[in-house]
């Protein structure tokens, strides 16, 4: 059975308490997506800064529970430095972490090829996130920041 | 000390489902505000249904058929009985109470509202009594006004025969599903009727509460849902004054609404009918009228008082144990308010604070509780919901308390 200390652990509520790259970004040269979870009222706004090819800055704006905020916040440190081509990288690889196998749904979740191989993923301290999949509901949560970042992605491409 | 007015413990005994653990503790439902549990006599009538009379009604002219007509007309009429309206003829069974109030601004505000019209809509409106008007406001051109709240959750009436100039039609709650405001409706429907208009009241949080009585509200449509009082999901209801709904058109078109139909088109039959379009859900309406004979074997005067009673216990000891660290959203005094107790705890989001309380096998809601709006007017996001039933007690209440505490000190920074 999950308990809590599967889905909040420390990093998270590290990330919680000191949520890094809050705020704004001139817009432009900066670009905005505005995020929403219909379920519960969240917003958030992720503002990304490129230049030449490399995402030189990302704020974050709005509120939310520790999940979405702590996976925004490292979602953040995680995508600075990085094309944008290497931002989907990762953002390809946190969703595959945080979709639900089906022999998964007893609350034992696995996810994602590297789920025995912490650590494998690459993705560093996102890691730390496995345990949301145990709370499916909470996966709405962890992914916002992530599929707003997505919709910046997107925008950048068109611009 | 227990002064409340129900045997709560023979209570809880009747309800399968709040006999179950999780994580090896009672479980403690203060959710019913979602959907309440269902006594063992409900699933008893819905089961009984299929294993022994399972026929569709109407039409068929051999026993089972006939005795399920029987048994979902005899709900038709327990549930006219129980909301006091003089004809059962005057209840239409629906989907839940969202589709009533579909039906009503499609049929009768499509035919009876036209440009710069006015529907006057409550602060404390769930979606289900608004994005219909929305809907309605965005066809036809009319306008949506909206009534204020008071800091404690109440509507704030003071400006209402301004707000009422234009006005054709009231839609608003009977009880808040966030504050537990009970808005005094008696009042409303003699100011909206002295200026032509109609109210429609969204009984969906006082009819499981609090007894209904349609003719001393004056209202003109109530709404309405099963699985809030006992009952199943998968059905509701929509009561109107006899004489609006004779004078409507049909919302949903196909079998069982028409009197006649040709290649050139269908007459329409007579209410009730005409508004229950293809197979209802029939199992589901006679497990309503078993929920509906538990709620009055209990006696909705006791279900009320007990629920005042728990509800003071709740908002004093919650204050005594949690201090300024707590703020309930709503009402202080237990006066014309419901045991819905919307709750801001410290700094910590509502989805958390809910999250730690599962653990301590509290149920609670967590979210903005479908009224953006409202949420917008209290300046928050989302609240944490304890709602309180008939088969609750001091102890789920206490329960609340340790968790709250217990969240409190997990996120203790």
């Amino acid at each position: 059975m999950a308990g809590l200390e599967d889905l909040y652990r420390e990093i998270i509520l590290d990330h919680y308490r000191n949520p890094r790259n809050r705020g704004e970004l001139e817009v432009p040269p900066a670009t905005m997506a505005e995020g929403f979870n219909p379920l519960c009222g969240d917003e958030i706004q992720v503002y990304v800064e490129v230049r030449q090819g490399i995402i030189s800055e990302v704020r974050l704006g709005g509120q939310g529970c520790s999940i979405s905020q702590s996976s925004a916040s490292m979602m953040s440190t995680a995508v600075i430095g990085k094309s944008t081509d290497g931002a989907r990288d990762v953002m390809r690889d946190f969703k595959k972490m945080m979709s639900i196998h089906e022999d998964g749904l007893d609350g034992d979740a696995t996810s994602g090829q590297t789920a025995d191989r912490p650590g494998a993923s690459g993705l560093g301290d996102l890691e730390a996130l496995r345990g949301v999949v145990k709370f499916p509901v909470r996966i709405k949560c962890a992914t916002l920041g992530w599929n707003t970042l997505d919709q910046v992605l997107d925008l950048l491409e068109v611009e | 000390m227990n002064t409340l007015s129900l045997d709560v413990a023979a209570i809880k005994a009747e309800f399968p489902l709040l006999q179950r653990q999780v994580y090896d503790q009672p479980i403690v439902y203060l959710d019913s505000g979602a959907t309440s549990q269902k006594p063992q006599s409900v699933l008893d009538a819905m089961n009984q249904y299929y294993a022994e009379i399972n026929a569709n009604i109407h039409r068929g002219a051999y026993l089972i058929a006939e005795q399920a007509t029987t048994a979902v007309e005899n709900s038709r009429a327990a549930l006219a009985r129980f909301l006091g309206a003089s004809v059962a003829e005057e209840i239409v069974f629906t989907k839940n109470a969202t589709e009533a109030v579909n039906l009503v601004a499609h049929s009768w505000g499509r035919t009876n509202l036209r440009e710069g019209d006015v529907v006057l809509l409550s602060t404390l409106e769930h979606h289900a009594n608004i994005v219909p008007w929305q809907q309605l406001a965005a066809d036809q051109g009319v306008e949506i006004r909206w009534i204020p709240i008071t800091n404690e959750g109440r509507l704030d009436l003071t400006d209402l025969d301004a707000l009422l100039d234009g006005v054709r039609l009231l839609a608003v709650t009977a009880a808040s599903n966030v504050t537990g405001a009970m808005p005094p409706l008696r009042y409303l429907a003699d100011a909206v009727h002295a200026v032509g208009a109609k109210i429609l009241v969204d009984a969906s949080q006082w009819s499981p509460h609090r007894p209904t009585d349609v003719a001393a509200w004056d209202a003109d449509f109530v709404v309405l849902t099963a699985h809030k009082m006992c009952g199943p999901t998968g059905v509701g209801a929509l009561w109107g004054r006899r004489d609006l709904l004779d004078a409507m058109p049909p919302f949903l078109g196909g079998g069982s609404m028409i009197q006649n139909v040709t290649f050139d088109g269908f007459t329409p039959a007579e209410v009730p009918t005409r508004f229950e379009a293809g197979t209802q859900p029939l199992a589901e309406i006679i497990g309503w009228h078993a929920a509906i004979t538990f709620l009055e074997g209990l006696g909705l005067e006791a279900i009320a008082a007990h629920e005042r009673d728990l509800t003071a216990y709740a908002l004093r000891t919650l204050t005594e144990r949690l201090g300024h660290d707590l703020t309930i959203h709503g009402p202080s005094s237990v006066e014309d308010r419901g045991g819905t107790l919307s709750l801001a705890y410290r700094d910590i989001h509502p989805h958390d604070l809910s999250q730690v309380l599962d653990q301590h096998g509290v149920c609670v809601r967590a979210g903005h509780h479908c009224t953006k709006p409202l949420m917008k007017v209290l300046g928050v996001n989302a609240t944490t919901r304890a709602s309180l039933y008939l088969y609750n007690d001091e102890a789920d209440v206490d329960a609340l308390a340790d968790a709250l505490f217990a969240a409190g000190e997990f996120f203790a920074f």
